[in-house]
């Protein structure tokens, strides 16, 4: 029987259907996936779920009544928990005070033994009794908040769990512990529903999938009939093969040369080249020190060690500022706190540079030039969006993504960094972002890439450095550019299968 | 079908401009209470009083565009108007060029205090409140050691004291607009055109609404910072100098308390307090909305007390209905 049905959802925002009759269903003891792309409405189902938001129409069943879920409290009474991937802990109390944070308003005084014991019992439970009740949650890693999360939902008796990109900020290692208590809780016959973007973590920990496609369900699969290919088409309604586009970039000179590098903890020794047309990646695991690298030679971490050379020429980068004059761009992992202004209009977005060829003497703003720059980049990036006096912020993440590049190409930078630049959108904006990086390494751009996705990596890049604790571990290209090849740098080992 | 979905309701206009129908409001109910509310004299004297306000909350918005505040600016103030009025008597020469010298003698320090918060604030990263707060005693106590506490006056024949307080209590022959309004005018202009039509403009409001975003971008952060501080001090020592010129003394009591109209002046206008928000035009709508309340409260016999206490209740509904106005948009 089913623990969670919700019927013919439909939500409507401002005349613009959001979902019109979703349907889904899930089973206690099971982890079950819920796909589809960005704007697809899996996050609007969830919420409705949460009661974050209310539906305009259909019907909510738990445990095969059906319930009334207007506000998050009535979600929570009906044992619905979500994990966010922004966390709502309140770092400055302790791991048990978080947990039983419903409990601290009950009473005059608090018994923090008690409190104490009731979160021991739940972290054991979960298998995490080396985190201490005691301890500051602020202090504890972002794999070890996200469990204190978990424990927080358990500790109101939830049978319906839903993980919002749990794995968005953890490393590998994490992310194991993460899928073995989430298998955990799943034989304790909690229903689990899972939202990723990454499909080898579907694959690997869902029992069931349930596809959404333009607020409507596409249908549901047991994961074992399906594989990487019919679920992306499922999604996308399109083949695997367009995936990745065509490249027609030959390689020119030497664009930029990394001799010796050395910056901070996570960096030292590494050296590399791009050539002009050419798209190199690096990869490895997160916390490899592949941003670092990337921010090392963008001037924004000091460099201890290392030469950067620009078209053969050594150059001394001590700040972003110094990196833009010299022609590098880097666009940032993080793009809505580190990318783009997402208060502000494209069109500020796109100025944002200390080199702005549009300006007038003593930086006056020539608005017509700058407008018709913006429009060209607008066409030629095919950034959809209803002007470029839109807020950035009104944008999906991979136009707000195309929004963070601009700037560059505003400020004649032909070195591009790109920090996990696909990270958060869904396929079809990800394809448009592949399109982008080949155009512009089409039009003479050294492009570097980091990323975590290896698919990525092999589909996209020339060549593979991959980095390992900091060093250069070895670079792939051609047949040896695999995702074994990948994983046996990243690791350090022969992978077994 | 009868009803075009398109068309604002009448809620989301009084939302959405709800400033200029405070502004409006408040102009009728003062015509209202009193036949001699929207005579030029009156009207005139009103903004003449507004006029050091004016140029503080321009300062002030500058600081706050970039996600900072400053608390100081009272207290430069009394600094600005006091120091005029110490170093007229004490130049060898009279006339125009020594008040030119005064002024810019003046501004200059202000700006020179200005400076230090910006560099506290930009430089070495301290909460732009504290380095201000700082500030804000420092420069108090400075006025008062300078003064020993009472006001500075000076000898009302001298030449150029006399051009002072010409500025400050005459106006354009024929209209009458007093001199200060004036002034205050080219200010006004001359930073709207700064923030709207130069990149150093931009990139200030840029820097209060992503300062990561815009230091990642590879521009230098901590100069729109640094500047909007120190431009925030002369425009203070400025407002003190007008305040000077009117009241033909320099105490240094001048513009306690001058911080928070200020900030209030920004918040009314819509300037968020977190940056990245605010513009000039509206933040003097906030200067004229404070100045009519305490108008009309004059008109009503309404006591100073008393008045402390609407004038904050007005501000809190002014950015309720911000707020409104904000969660309105957003689920739009």
């Amino acid at each position: 029987m089913n623990r969670l049905d919700m019927r013919q959802i439909s939500k409507e925002f401002g005349g613009i259907a959001a979902l019109s009759g979703a349907e889904f269903s899930a089973r206690a003891g099971e982890v079950h996936a819920l796909m589809g792309e960005n704007g697809a409405g899996k996050s609007t189902l969830m919420k409705i779920l949460a009661g974050a938001y209310t539906h305009d129409g259909g019907e909510i069943r738990i445990g095969g009544e059906a319930v009334s879920i207007m506000n998050p409290q009535d979600a929570i009474r009906n044992g619905v928990s979500i994990i966010y991937q922004e966390f709502s802990l309140a770092r400055d109390l302790t791991v048990a005070e978080n947990i039983l944070i419903e409990t601290l308003g009950h009473g005059l005084f608090v018994d923090r033994k008690a409190m104490d014991a009731r979160a021991e019992k739940l972290l054991a439970r979960m298998g995490f009794d080396d985190i201490q009740p005691g301890e500051i949650a602020g202090g504890l890693t972002i794999a070890r908040q996200q469990v204190v999360e978990i424990c927080k939902a358990l500790s109101r008796d939830c049978s319906i769990l839903v993980l919002d990109e749990p794995t968005a900020v953890l490393t590998t290692h994490e992310t194991e512990k993460l899928f073995d208590l989430v298998r955990r809780l799943r034989d304790q016959g909690v229903c689990i529903i899972y939202i990723s973007h990454r499909l080898d973590e579907i694959f690997s920990l869902c029992d069931r999938v349930t596809v959404l496609k333009d607020g409507a369900t596409v249908g549901t699969w047991e994961t074992a009939v399906l594989d990487h290919k019919t679920l992306v088409n499922l999604m996308i309604g399109r083949e695997l093969k367009d995936f990745f586009p065509e490249r027609h970039a030959t390689p020119g000179a030497v664009a930029l040369e990394v001799d010796g590098l050395a910056a901070g903890a996570l960096v030292s020794d590494i050296s590399f080249n791009v050539r002009r047309g050419e798209v190199l990646g690096i990869g490895g695991l997160v916390g490899a020190g592949r941003t670092e690298v990337l921010r090392a030679i963008f001037g924004a971490d000091p460099i201890a060690r290392g030469e950067i050379r620009i078209d053969g020429e050594t150059r001394s980068i001590r700040s972003p500022g110094d990196a833009v004059r010299a022609g590098i761009g880097l666009v940032p992992e993080d793009r809505k706190q580190q990318g783009c202004l997402l208060h502000m209009p494209i069109l500020n977005n796109a100025m944002l540079t200390p080199v702005n060829p549009h300006l007038g003497f003593l930086g006056l703003i020539r608005d017509a030039r700058e407008r018709g720059a913006t429009e060209a980049l607008r066409s030629r990036l095919n950034l959809k969006a209803a002007s470029i006096d839109a807020e950035a912020g009104t944008l999906s993440g991979g136009n707000q993504q195309k929004v963070a590049i601009m700037k560059w190409l505003v400020s004649g930078c032909e070195i591009l960094l790109l920090d996990e630049p696909t990270r958060g959108v869904d396929v079809g904006a990800k394809v448009e972002l592949y399109r982008v990086i080949n155009e512009l390494a089409a039009n003479g751009a050294a492009i570097v890439m980091v990323s975590s996705e290896m698919l990525e990596l092999i589909g996209m890049c020339d060549r593979v450095i991959v980095m390992r604790a900091g060093r250069l571990a070895g670079e792939l290209s051609g047949p040896q550019l695999t995702e074994e090849g990948i994983i046996e740098l990243a690791m350090g080992r022969k992978h077994v299968h | 079908m009868s009803t075009n979905p398109k068309a604002p309701s009448l809620v989301s206009i009084l939302v959405s401009y709800n400033t200029y129908i405070m502004l409006i409001a408040l102009v009728v109910i003062s015509t209202l209470l009193s036949e001699h509310f929207l005579t030029l004299q009156n009207l005139f004297n009103l903004l003449r009083q507004l006029a050091p306000l004016a140029l503080v909350s321009i300062g002030m918005l500058l600081v706050i565009l970039t996600g900072g505040i400053d608390l100081s600016v009272g207290s430069v103030a009394a600094i600005g108007g006091m120091g005029v009025a110490m170093a007229m008597p004490a130049l060898p020469f009279d006339g125009v060029a020594a008040l030119t010298i005064c002024v810019f003698g003046a501004v200059l320090f202000g700006a020179l205090l200005g400076a230090i918060n910006g560099a506290l604030v930009a430089g070495f990263g301290m909460a732009s409140f504290v380095a201000t707060l700082a500030m804000m005693t420092m420069a108090r106590g400075l006025a008062y050691m300078l003064s020993n506490g009472q006001p500075v006056r000076f000898p009302r024949d001298l030449p150029t004291a006399q051009i002072l307080t010409g500025f400050g209590s005459k106006g354009l022959p024929g209209i009458g607009l007093p001199w200060p309004v004036l002034a205050v005018a080219v200010v006004i202009v001359l930073f709207v055109f700064l923030l709207r039509r130069t990149n150093w403009g931009r990139l200030t409001v840029a820097t209060g609404s992503n300062e990561d975003a815009v230091r990642l971008a590879g521009l230098p952060v901590w100069r729109y910072k640094f500047l909007a501080f120190t431009l925030c001090g002369a425009l203070s020592a400025l407002a003190g100098i007008f305040v000077t010129s009117r009241t033909a003394v320099g105490t240094p009591v001048t513009g306690i308390g001058l911080e928070l109209d200020a900030i209030a002046a920004c918040v009314i206008g819509g300037a968020l307090l977190s940056g990245g928000r605010g513009t000039v035009t509206n933040t003097m709508i906030g200067v004229l909305i404070l100045g009519l309340i305490g108008n009309i409260m004059n008109l009503m016999s309404v006591p100073a007390y008393p008045q402390q206490i609407i004038k904050g209740v007005i501000i809190i509904l002014a950015v309720l209905m911000q707020g409104i106005g904000a969660r309105a948009k957003r689920r739009v």
